[in-house]
């Protein structure tokens, strides 16, 4: 396609991906060329390669699998506490890995609320700890991401083509195979590639629940080789490695996810009329209730271990709240200049290279990326002058290819929708994008977002390098507290935050989808 | 990147001081926390030095020395404190460090004559457990016990580092047979510190690697006399923490004067209850109350610099080897 048959331009979205790009590989290149000795790939290496590329695809295909009916069921029915439940579903995934992972064993753990009553029953406790206890958690972690992108891709099924589906007499199955299955076949594969990519980069949480070195992942291996063997080489080697695998699986998600969307409808609310009969609404109802009960309990769990520490919170945690918030802050407007700009990019055409740039983001290794950028910026500015802008910019970029799974099929609706129709009009650039396709977006942009916001809040990110003495966030002041033995006040400052994590997603989820239904 | 740099410019928060020398000491992180020495001991020194004493935390006591090593000769720390002996043969080799001058009247259980480092604390490595539960007594007892223990990764974690070591120290070559008969004993490895204690304050284990010093903790800090260390009688292994000043440093008087600091009675009594750990030089009114409460291994076990960096990699082997199975 060429540039003077579209309304707008590639070009900024083009130049974002290349500022990804370079950021990614810039700061790749800077701990190689820092490198002295450099040890070649061992046994334990293949085996940890073996390890990750295994539960990476298990968690995937798992959460994914898992998501397909429960956001069928979320699609189709309305009931009171939906929208909450909605929201909650972006709990998890911003919670930091540590927390998370006492909130899990709360529940499912050798002494949690499973294993105890299990043991009233004279019953032997949950063996957590394995391979499953890995996938087991990823679940946790990315079902309700995953739910929320494939729930999307039901939503932009026009509501013209349910109506016309029912007027026919179509019935559930009829309608699966009509519009939900085409549907999915284009929306899955990039949901199963953001899953693996965030899996693939797991460290802690497949090192605790999987019981020990046995679930060494190739980010643990990088840890090692920065920090053990203090071999640069050998770190880069291992995250290269790790970006070819992401990118990889990305391409060949890029590659399966074709199909045609739906075509142009009028924009109004959806109503469904299938899916009626009683054994569907039970077993819908079902997936809802198994899943919610699955997310809420360790949910709970940190609720419920934070809420004493909660009146004495010290000062210092209060002043890493508002630190977070801003960070919070800054890494959605810089996502946002990124991420919409590539997400049309991809909506005009451009898409493959542009996409691969958005979901490399996930594959580098946090630790490799903040090493990268403090040997770029150490001989030129202080890293501690610019710990603010560095975490905000770092987090963007994680959270970019989940902002570009949420962007990029809307883009693509209302670019194939109204792009000729403006075009007839002579509404080319800014007025197009201004009038037509944010206003359209508007949800998704929230969601974007919401998802940015929280996601940049609960992370620990690159912080450690650049940590100024006096700029600590929220997850920074959550681990001194307990390297100080203050568990309770560390649960309760694990509280705040996912409180101020939720209330952010709310607010621009929410914000972005006043008029909308879901 | 240039307006990265401006909107930094603004925000920032560390407005350089006119006329009041700066000495920036790097240090790891808990060490700096608003519950860690670091408050009490920057308001202790600058009182006395006429200077500006800038605590920086990068990680734990490997993520300082890498830090280290990635600044090389251009760094601005003046100090690097919070190394162990597990680390100081590396940063030796670095080249960075210049002697040190400081004289006193140590109270460790080892003889200390290292020239580029100066011990501000110490401690033993120790498995925690609930006092009222009956303690293996050592290392082979505790793996023909059913007791279940949750420890740190030697790769990600200075502890679980030390575990390793006290291991080989206690047991040479026969360290490998001692982590196979301990393997059905962990329930799981955890990457810090901070995440293998919170599973065992959560009850996933019943003991957990950490310090002879974690007791004193909760009964002091707490009022709770429920947590006791396991004492092993193959010894227990020490972790000294050291301070050194850079061969580069700007202020390499106040460094001196900051390292003198270090062992006086001012620091090294800010220490038992923000570190927890035992102090270098024990101040003239003592340790605090609750400390004569904690066990006293009978043989303290330390390999030293030379060995631990030489043994370290295959200790490693070894423990992978013995966990994979």
């Amino acid at each position: 396609m060429a540039d003077c048959a579209q309304p707008v331009s590639p070009r900024p979205g083009i130049g974002a991906a290349a500022l990804v790009v370079a950021l990614i590989f810039g700061t790749l290149t800077a701990v190689a060329l820092r490198a002295e000795v450099g040890r070649g790939f061992g046994a334990s290496d293949w085996a940890a390669v073996r390890f990750t590329l295994t539960q990476a695809c298990l968690s995937a295909v798992l959460s994914v699998g898992l998501a397909i009916p429960v956001a069928r069921a979320l699609a189709r029915r309305r009931f009171f506490g939906r929208r909450i439940l909605i929201t909650l579903l972006g709990a998890p995934f911003i919670l930091p890995v540590i927390v998370a992972i006492l909130g899990l064993l709360q529940v499912f753990g050798r002494a949690g609320w499973i294993s105890s009553g299990l043991a009233l029953l004279g019953l032997e406790p949950v063996q957590i700890y394995g391979l499953h206890g890995v996938v087991l958690a990823h679940v946790f972690f990315n079902l309700p991401l995953a739910t929320r992108l494939i729930l999307q891709g039901w939503q932009e099924i026009p509501a013209e083509r349910f109506r016309l589906a029912a007027q026919l007499g179509a019935d559930s199955r009829a309608m699966w195979q009509l519009l939900e299955r085409p549907m999915l076949i284009r929306i899955v594969p990039g949901a199963l590639a953001v899953v693996f990519a965030i899996c693939l980069s797991s460290f802690a949480v497949a090192l605790t629940l999987g019981g020990g070195p046995r679930a060494t992942t190739i980010e643990l291996a990088i840890y090692q080789a920065f920090r053990f063997d203090f071999d640069l080489g050998r770190a880069a080697l291992l995250s290269a490695l790790q970006l070819v695998l992401t990118g990889t699986a990305a391409l060949v998600a890029l590659r399966v996810a074709v199909g045609e969307g739906f075509g142009t409808g009028l924009d109004r609310a959806l109503r469904r009329w299938d899916g009626t009969r009683p054994i569907a609404r039970l077993l819908d109802g079902m997936w809802i209730a198994t899943a919610a009960v699955f997310l809420m309990l360790p949910l709970g769990a940190i609720v419920l271990s934070g809420l004493p520490g909660l009146t004495g919170l010290p000062a210092s945690v209060w002043a890493a709240a508002l630190n977070s918030v801003l960070v919070a802050a800054l890494s959605t407007v810089l996502l946002l200049l990124l991420a919409l700009p590539m997400a049309t990019a991809v909506a005009l055409g451009r898409g493959g290279a542009i996409e691969l740039a958005g979901i490399l983001g996930l594959a580098a290794s946090p630790l490799v990326i903040g090493t990268g950028l403090f040997i770029v910026i150490y001989p030129i500015a202080d890293p501690f002058a610019l710990a603010l802008p560095v975490t905000a910019l770092v987090n963007a970029v994680m959270a970019l290819p989940f902002a570009l799974r949420i962007l990029v099929p809307r883009a693509q609706v209302v670019v194939g929708r109204y792009g000729r129709l403006a075009l007839s009009l002579d509404m080319r650039g800014w007025p197009f994008v201004w009038r037509v396709l944010l206003p359209r977006m508007r949800p998704q942009i929230g969601f974007a977002a919401g998802l940015a916001a929280a996601l940049s809040m609960g992370d620990l990110g690159v912080i450690a390098l650049f940590a100024d003495p006096e700029f600590a966030t929220l997850p920074l002041q959550i681990y001194r507290l307990m390297g100080a033995y203050r568990m309770e006040a560390a649960a309760a400052a694990a509280l705040v935050l996912l409180a101020l994590s939720m209330a952010a997603f709310w607010i621009l989820d929410r914000g972005g989808r006043w008029h909308a239904e879901a | 990147m240039k307006y990265l740099v401006i909107a930094a410019g603004i925000l920032s928060t560390t407005a350089a001081v006119a006329d009041v020398p700066e000495l920036t000491v790097y240090t790891y992180d808990s060490f700096v926390s608003d519950w860690g020495p670091g408050p009490a001991v920057e308001a202790a020194f600058e009182e006395v030095c006429g200077c500006d004493l800038k605590l920086v935390g990068a990680g734990d006591g490997a993520a300082l020395l890498a830090r280290i090593k990635l600044e090389g000769a251009r760094s601005d720390a003046d100090v690097v404190l919070g190394l162990d002996t597990n680390l100081t043969a590396a940063a030796k080799a670095t080249g960075l460090f210049a002697e040190h001058s400081v004289v006193a009247d140590y109270t460790l259980p080892v003889a200390w004559g290292d020239k580029i480092f100066a011990p501000y604390d110490w401690g033993y490595f120790s498995f925690v457990q609930n006092a009222d539960a009956t303690a293996p007594t050592n290392f082979k007892d505790l793996a023909a016990s059913d007791t279940k223990i949750v420890i740190q990764d030697p790769r990600s974690s200075t502890p679980g580092l030390g575990l390793l070591m006290w291991v080989k120290a206690a047991y040479g070559d026969e360290a490998p047979a001692i982590w196979a008969d301990l393997s059905d004993n962990i329930v799981t490895v955890t990457k810090g510190w901070s995440e293998a204690y919170g599973l065992f304050l959560e009850g996933e284990a019943d003991m957990v690697l950490s310090y002879t010093t974690s007791p004193a903790y909760h009964l002091i800090a707490e009022e709770d006399d429920s947590k006791a260390a396991a004492l092993f009688d193959e010894g227990h292994y020490l972790q000294v923490e050291v301070a050194g000043k850079l061969a580069n440093s700007d202020q390499p008087e106040l460094a001196d004067q900051f390292l003198d600091f270090m062992v006086s009675e001012a620091f090294q009594s800010i220490i038992p209850t923000t570190n927890w750990m035992y102090p270098a030089v024990t101040p003239a009114a003592g340790l605090p109350a609750g400390f004569e409460t904690l066990v006293q291994p009978g043989k303290s076990l330390l390999l030293t610099e030379d060995e631990a960096a030489s043994v370290r990699d295959a200790a490693l082997d070894e423990w992978l080897t013995a966990l994979s199975q």
